[in-house]
């Protein structure tokens, strides 16, 4: 049966910083959301329904935001869902949203993740103690690390590949006005550098903690056609998940992220990622994340994603750039950070990327991933509509 | 213009729901509903289509709560899966459209609470505008209370009405095995005016499964698929002083826009009969059943809430999916042929999903 097109023809982003102590929750949203409609010319009457997606409620002190942030997005006498898939949960908000249209249901709908994390504290977020379970250790580098460690014996990557990536993606966030991390000073020098937190990853091979909202505005065929900007088309989209933890588990290249870029890639007819792909929004919160995911998705074969890294293939002049955004490494709202590889990824193909545009960018990839790298979401957009 | 897709809620499970569960974690009171529901329709995890799942890291006291539950699960190879935090009723909507997409044939959906370990009153609290409101911890049942008492001011009911929608929905509960407060009780005294124990519903801990599929896929696995002739959910403001307590209008609303008020499928009415005959509403206060019963038209002619409803069983996130499996079950067992389920969230009423389900004729 035929789906309808989706097309993303508005996106907003807050300038994303450590602590936004000028607005609440709501205003924080709500500017998000009215730039993603500045950006489709269209008011908050044109839309259908909202779509909100945030990461676990302790991170603010808030159970579902959603019943509060009714009013700030506009969805009073409208339909509003709460996504929450763990660190995946911007990607699987925006893909929620996109099934809406797609099944046409609704005919535009208003996606919005973000996190407020000066509002409340993630590390105490994540450390609850509950009996009998394995707690999280110190925080999330204590749980990535390790395998980082084993992504490095499996392939023997020389340990600068890290600080590589971390002195890429924060250059390319000084190209980006919503970065977080501006790091105009930045040296490859000061990166290796910095303080070990988790060995092998490094203070400045880690993501900041950030307060920001990111915003989409989703539509068919129609919207689309009355669209101010060239939109950008969903070729494909899918979500993952594996269990956390299990003895035939590969922590390094886990199955569930493998099976959501094959799915991805047969939607949208991709046989060669590598060629097809002009452009990436990854999910790194940790430099070292950068060439193992590559591998997963496919872009690298295994056990080649640090030389990809190393040769300069995902730098902003490359011919895959990964993270042309600056990506988690330079900022990271949790909750939003998957929304935000996501609207990267169409910024690219709209060609409205700005400073770190890539030139020509026709297929990008948004990907992100949660949990103990368990969920996984992702999508494929491009400048033209899907021909099948 | 309907869904460009028929499908059904097949099979449907839910767990005893009980005061307390202190002998079992969340994923072991899930657990043994997974596997009646799968049974019932001969389906194993990798059958499924689509999995989603409703539940709350506030009641469960920590983060990534429903990972553990999607552990249970057996994701192995892995699943296309999704999860809301919010009640179950709509990972069951998220669900639907998933299948109205194309892109799943038959989905899982769960959901699960355990009220027990904490003070409920106290946790949903924190749902509150955390500014302005939250600091000052008005509770769920106070601002019920506040609801009761604006219809109570406005001549929709009275305290002797709510006592006896109370008495209604323990005395239907009686039949239903899993609930947690049957037969008929005393309506006791008041826990926070005009609202009595009796207008409350019980504290407890509960989870429920239900499986979706479309089409024929549908018709293989139960003998009465209960189909969704429509489904649809909407919010309102959180503020209660910018709303009118005595009514719903996002209810009725989503009643609209998924049908109910339409003569059922296939048929030519006379117009101004109930197009329902029975309705599960989600309404965890004797009050709120008021408010929902104008709100969504339903007359003496339209059985409410045969299972009990939620003042016989309050298992806080799975309650409103349980709503749409108990419908379900109904038509399933022939009891009812065009029903009605409702789930809510939020302070009084704030936010509402109805869905009409229906059989084919017998």
């Amino acid at each position: 049966m035929s789906k309808e097109p989706v097309a993303v023809v508005g996106i907003g982003q807050t300038k994303h910083v450590a602590a936004r102590h000028d607005v609440s929750i709501a205003g924080l949203v709500r500017e998000a959301a009215q730039r993603a409609l500045k950006d489709a010319e269209l008011g908050w009457a044109d839309i259908d329904a909202v779509v909100i997606g945030k990461a676990p409620d302790f991170f603010e002190g808030l159970m579902m935001p959603e019943l509060y942030l009714a009013d700030a997005l506009g969805a009073v006498g409208k339909p509003m869902l709460r996504v929450h898939t763990a660190g995946s949960v911007g990607g699987s908000t925006a893909l929620v949203a996109a099934n809406l249209v797609a099944a046409r249901v609704h005919g535009t709908v208003l996606t919005l993740a973000f996190e407020k994390q000066s509002e409340s504290n993630a590390m105490w977020g994540l450390s609850l103690p509950i009996p009998f379970q394995q707690p999280l250790l110190a925080g999330a580098g204590g749980f990535f690390a390790p395998h980082v460690r084993a992504y490095m014996r499996r392939t023997g990557a020389p340990d600068t590949v890290g600080s590589l990536v971390a002195y890429k993606d924060r250059r390319n966030a000084l190209l980006n006005p919503y970065a977080h991390l501006h790091e105009r000073d930045i040296t490859l020098e000061k990166v290796q550098a910095s303080p070990m937190l988790w060995d092998p990853i490094r203070y400045s091979e880690t993501c900041p903690s950030s307060d920001g909202a990111c915003a989409m505005v989703l539509t068919g065929r129609a919207g689309a056609a009355r669209s101010p900007h060239p939109p950008a088309w969903v070729h494909g989209g899918a979500m993952r998940s594996e269990p956390t933890l299990f003895a035939g588990k590969d922590f390094v290249s886990p199955q569930a992220g493998k099976d959501c870029a094959a799915d991805v890639y047969r939607q949208a007819g991709i046989a060669d990622p590598r060629r097809e792909i002009d452009a990436v929004e990854m999910y790194v919160p940790f430099s070292w994340y950068e060439p193992m995911w590559l591998e997963n998705l496919g872009f690298a074969a295994e056990g080649e994603g640090w030389k990809l890294t190393e040769s300069g293939v995902t730098e902003l002049g490359g011919d895959l750039p990964v993270n042309p955004s600056g990506g988690v490494l330079s900022t990271n709202p949790i909750g939003a950070s998957g929304m935000i590889r996501f609207a990267e990824a169409a910024l690219q193909v709209r060609g409205r990327a700005g400073e770190h545009q890539v030139e020509g960018a026709r297929r990008a990839l948004g990907h992100a991933y949660g949990g103990g790298s368990q969920f996984f979401s992702m999508w494929l957009v491009g400048s033209e509509p899907p021909s099948r | 213009m309907g869904p460009a897709r028929d499908v059904a809620v097949v099979a449907f499970a839910q767990s005893d729901h009980r005061r307390r569960t202190d002998e079992l974690s969340e994923v072991e009171m899930l657990m043994p509903v997974l596997h009646e529901v799968l049974d019932r329709t001969g389906l194993k995890t990798s059958d499924i289509g689509f999995t989603c799942s409703g539940s709350s890291d506030y009641l469960a006291g920590r983060a990534f709560s429903f990972t553990m539950a999607l552990d249970g699960v057996g994701a192995w190879p892995p699943i296309a899966e999704s999860h809301v935090e919010m009640d179950g009723a709509w990972a069951l909507y998220e669900a639907w459209v998933k299948i109205l997409t194309g892109e799943a044939d038959t989905a899982l959906v769960y959901s699960y609470g355990k009220s027990s370990p904490g003070e409920v009153r106290d946790v949903l609290t924190r749902q509150l505008d955390p500014y302005y409101l939250a600091p000052l911890w008005p509770d769920s049942v106070a601002l019920a209370a506040l609801q009761a008492q604006a219809l109570i001011d406005a001549g929709d009911t009275d305290e002797p009405a709510l006592a006896a929608i109370a008495a209604r929905s323990r005395d239907s509960a009686a039949a239903n095995p899993h609930a947690q407060v049957r037969g008929s009780r005393p309506q006791g005294d008041y826990l926070v005016r005009p609202l009595r124990t009796g207008d409350c519903p019980p504290v407890g801990d509960g989870a429920a499964a239900v499986i979706l599929a479309a089409g024929d896929a549908a018709r293989g696995l139960c003998e009465r698929p209960a189909w969704i002739r429509g489904m649809d959910h909407r919010i309102e403001a959180h503020g209660l002083g910018v709303r009118d307590l005595t009514d719903s209008p996002s209810a009725r609303l989503a009643a609209e826009r998924a049908g109910a008020f339409e003569l059922p499928h296939g048929l030519k009415g006379t117009g101004g009969a109930p197009t329902v005959d029975t309705a599960e509403l989600h309404a965890p206060f004797s009050s709120q059943e008021v408010v929902l019963r104008k709100a969504l038209r339903l007359d003496g002619t339209v059985r409410v809430n045969p299972s009990g409803g939620a003042l016989a069983a309050n298992p806080v996130m799975a309650a409103g999916l349980i709503r749409i499996g108990e419908a379900a079950a109904a038509i399933h067992r022939g009891e009812s042929d065009r029903a009605l389920a409702h789930a809510t969230s939020g302070p009084c009423l704030q936010q509402n999903l109805v869905a009409v389900l229906e059989g084919e004729p017998s």
